[in-house]
């Protein structure tokens, strides 16, 4: 007996709100980031669930996207990390409620 | 050709020293290089027996049915002026390079001097009266700003003015002469294919106008047109600017009062020729041409006279200039086209000599420019005295080896043929003596005795002898082509070939004037030798001449009071007449502008109040209502990312809701 598709989604949406919630209530900047990456993850699992209870399983248009969009992950992930250092040493902090200026 | 010409000036304005020389040399070089092209051209065409003539017209303003053409000729006289305008102009643009060296204007004068060349050679070649003037102008533009260009002397400054108005009195009667010639004929092209107006058709019509005085149209208009000349090339009564101009830089004088410019009025009457000749009599002559040779004659005598009692270089050469280019004027008026620029080209070869020479004099003796504070150059200054004195026996006509014996023979000797009139030619005969007598006098205050000066004089660098020890070449060189055995030159400028016959150097007609004109030149320097020559006088001890003639000396050192008689006349008149303008201005213009302008004033106080409290309320309210919401949006813009996340995910959210709710049925 298969998991029926309202199970993923409803896994993929508690993993979104998980992410959302870290996103929205940590201070610190690599928090967030680990929340967004969550918020990420579900859209992932959400595109698979879809893939594969959709019309064409057997084509692998729903795995490449979701390969993709894990590969872009990875370097926004970087990406971010990176800010967060270069951010970090500039401003002795990572808090982000005291990087509320634009400008250096 | 004029594009030459044009792209010359456009290259430079810029900023840089090296590159502003450069450029003005390279470009003049690179004209004299297609001076020397066309030049061959037209050799080419004549050794073939044509008369080279390449026109190039093109419409300028269309006028109702007609329209005024401007173009471009290529004949003989064009090239041969083309290429004596370029090649002295080169030779002295790189000897300003030395000259100037040391000026912080360097660029600017390299500019003028650019523009200047520029233009003359726009004169030389434009087929069209009206190009021809508009040249003419900016070569008298460039002479003001090149004259005056120690613009914080103010001599200077005053002579850029005078050269300016005085050139323009001739003016004025050149462009009234121009716009007959258009009314009458209704082209301004010189040369157009048999109906420019020089050619057959158009003179013949002028011919049969009468203009009143006994003249037909075409003397007339001839005699208008050689009004600007006279302006233009210093002759009586217009000459009083060129010897003021010799406040500019020495190769300005060199270039604009030797070479070139002045000889542009006398390459005016040659370019006209036809319309001055029309109408003669077989072997007698026309109104005009006699105005010409009697003006020419006047000129060389008078301005002759008045430079052997100058004391400075510069003003000798000047007034030496002026003599010569009345017998230019002369020789045109008695013995054509060739005759006259004969002597233009070989005295502009030496007189560049001559002012360069003694440029580099001044320039040696620290800025000095008194001959009777030099003396005894000859051996501080070797190679400048060589050259120079090469020069001052051109100038002369000292016999057989130099180019100024030739062509002012030309000149005497078609005065002496000249049927009409006699009186030219004992005129130019005396002025020949004059000569000889001045430049005598000159070499030996400057070059000979011992130094009367303060510093010592030292010779100029390389970059200025050079072009002078070309120059003396050719002024010695370039009579060879004009001798009565060859006459060269008089064919070509003709169309005709040129034949060497040894024979017509005997002829008594001929031996006669050169006899006259060697003795004359001889009796001139041996005159002046005799009381200048080694002597070397204290600067303050009166002049050898004026210890012997003191009543001839006065009048002569203060230059026969010409511009003293145009003080009492001409300017008091126009000061008069300017203060009745003035009171006129003020008390009668002035009052009607002033009542206008109190209306005004008063309209715009009215507007005044109504733009204060009506138009400004409104605005000013409009633009605090702005600021505000600009204030209350920018209190949005925390800069806290998570305050704007948070705005975000309630937006997706309350979106999210919306869509659940919408889409229930």
């Amino acid at each position: 007996m298969t998991t029926p598709l309202a199970g993923y989604l409803l896994v993929a949406a508690l993993l979104f709100a998980i992410g959302l919630g870290g996103a929205l209530v940590r201070r610190n900047a690599i928090l967030v980031l680990i929340g967004i990456e969550l918020m990420l993850n579900a859209a992932n699992l959400n595109l698979i669930a879809f893939w594969r209870f959709g019309p064409h399983p057997e084509a692998l248009t729903g795995m490449m996207f979701a390969i993709f969009s894990i590969a872009v992950a990875a370097a926004e992930a970087a990406v971010g990390l990176g800010l967060v250092i270069a951010i970090y040493r500039h401003t002795n902090t990572a808090e982000l409620d005291k990087i509320d200026r634009m400008k250096g | 050709m004029p594009m030459v010409a044009s792209g010359l000036i456009a290259l430079l304005k810029r900023p840089h020293r090296k590159l502003a020389s450069v450029l003005a040399v390279g470009s003049l070089g690179f004209s004299l290089f297609l001076s020397v092209i066309a030049f061959g051209h037209v050799l080419s065409g004549w050794a073939h027996g044509a008369m080279v003539r390449e026109i190039v017209s093109f419409p300028w303003i269309h006028v109702g049915a007609g329209s005024v053409d401007l173009g471009w000729v290529l004949d003989p006289l064009a090239a041969v002026m083309l290429v004596m305008v370029s090649f002295v102009g080169l030779l002295i643009f790189i000897y300003s390079v030395g000259y100037m060296a040391h000026d912080e204007n360097f660029t600017r004068f390299f500019c003028f001097l650019s523009l200047f060349a520029g233009a003359m050679l726009g004169v030389v070649i434009s087929n069209s009266l009206l190009l021809l003037f508009m040249c003419w102008e900016i070569v008298g533009l460039t002479s003001y700003l090149l004259i005056g260009f120690w613009y914080q002397k103010p001599a200077a400054a005053a002579a850029a003015k005078k050269a300016f108005v005085t050139t323009r009195v001739g003016d004025v009667f050149f462009f009234l002469g121009i716009v007959w010639l258009f009314s009458s004929t209704g082209t301004l092209l010189l040369y157009n294919h048999g109906i420019g107006s020089l050619e057959g058709l158009a003179l013949a019509n002028l011919l049969t106008q009468h203009a009143g005085l006994g003249l037909s149209a075409a003397g007339a208009i001839a005699l208008l047109i050689f009004a600007g000349a006279v302006g233009k090339s210093g002759q009586i009564p217009l000459h009083v600017w060129l010897p003021d101009a010799m406040e500019g830089p020495t190769p300005v004088s060199a270039l604009i009062h030797a070479a070139t410019m002045v000889a542009a009025g006398v390459f005016l009457v040659a370019r006209v020729y036809p319309l001055m000749s029309i109408g003669a009599p077989a072997g007698g002559t026309t109104a005009a041409l006699t105005v010409v040779t009697w003006v020419g004659a006047a000129t060389a005598v008078f301005a002759a006279l008045i430079a052997i009692a100058q004391n400075d270089i510069k003003r000798i050469l000047a007034y030496s200039t002026v003599s010569q280019l009345g017998y230019m004027m002369a020789g045109l008026g008695v013995g054509g086209v060739a005759v006259g620029m004969f002597h233009l080209i070989t005295h502009a070869f030496f007189k560049a000599l001559l002012f360069l020479g003694a440029g580099s004099v001044i320039h040696g003796c620290h800025e000095e420019q008194d001959i009777r504070r030099m003396g005894g150059l000859r051996s501080d200054m070797p190679l400048t005295f060589l050259t120079y004195a090469i020069g001052m026996l051109a100038l002369c006509g000292f016999p057989i080896f130099f180019s100024g014996f030739w062509s002012k023979d030309g000149i005497l000797e078609a005065a002496q043929h000249s049927a009409a009139i006699k009186g030219p030619f004992y005129l130019l005969v005396f002025g020949a003596l004059l000569t000889a007598f001045y430049m005598m006098r000159q070499v030996c205050y400057v070059f000979l005795g011992y130094w009367r000066g303060h510093q010592t004089a030292h010779e100029s660098p390389k970059v200025m002898t050079t072009p002078l020890v070309i120059l003396a070449f050719f002024a010695m060189a370039l009579g060879l082509i004009g001798t009565p055995a060859w006459p060269w030159f008089h064919a070509f400028l003709d169309g005709r070939a040129a034949a060497i016959s040894f024979h017509s150097l005997i002829e008594p007609s001929f031996l006669l004037v050169m006899a006259t004109s060697t003795l004359v030149v001889f009796f001139g320097l041996g005159f002046g030798w005799r009381l200048y020559g080694n002597k070397s006088p204290k600067p303050e001890e009166p002049d050898a001449l004026e210890k012997s003639v003191p009543w001839l000396w006065a009048p002569l050192r203060d230059r026969l009071y010409v511009d003293e008689f145009y003080g009492v006349t001409v300017i008091a008149f126009y000061a008069w007449w300017a203060r009745v303008a003035d009171w006129i201005d003020r008390r009668v213009w002035g009052g009607i502008v002033a009542l206008v302008a109190s209306l005004f004033a008063f309209w715009a106080q009215l507007n005044r109040l109504l733009d204060i409290n009506w138009v400004d309320g409104g605005f000013d309210k409009t633009c605090e209502e702005i600021s505000e919401g600009g204030g209350l949006l920018a209190s949005l813009q925390s800069g806290r990312v998570q305050s704007y996340l948070r705005i975000l995910a309630v937006a997706v959210v309350a979106l999210a809701l919306v869509l659940y709710w919408s889409s229930r049925p």
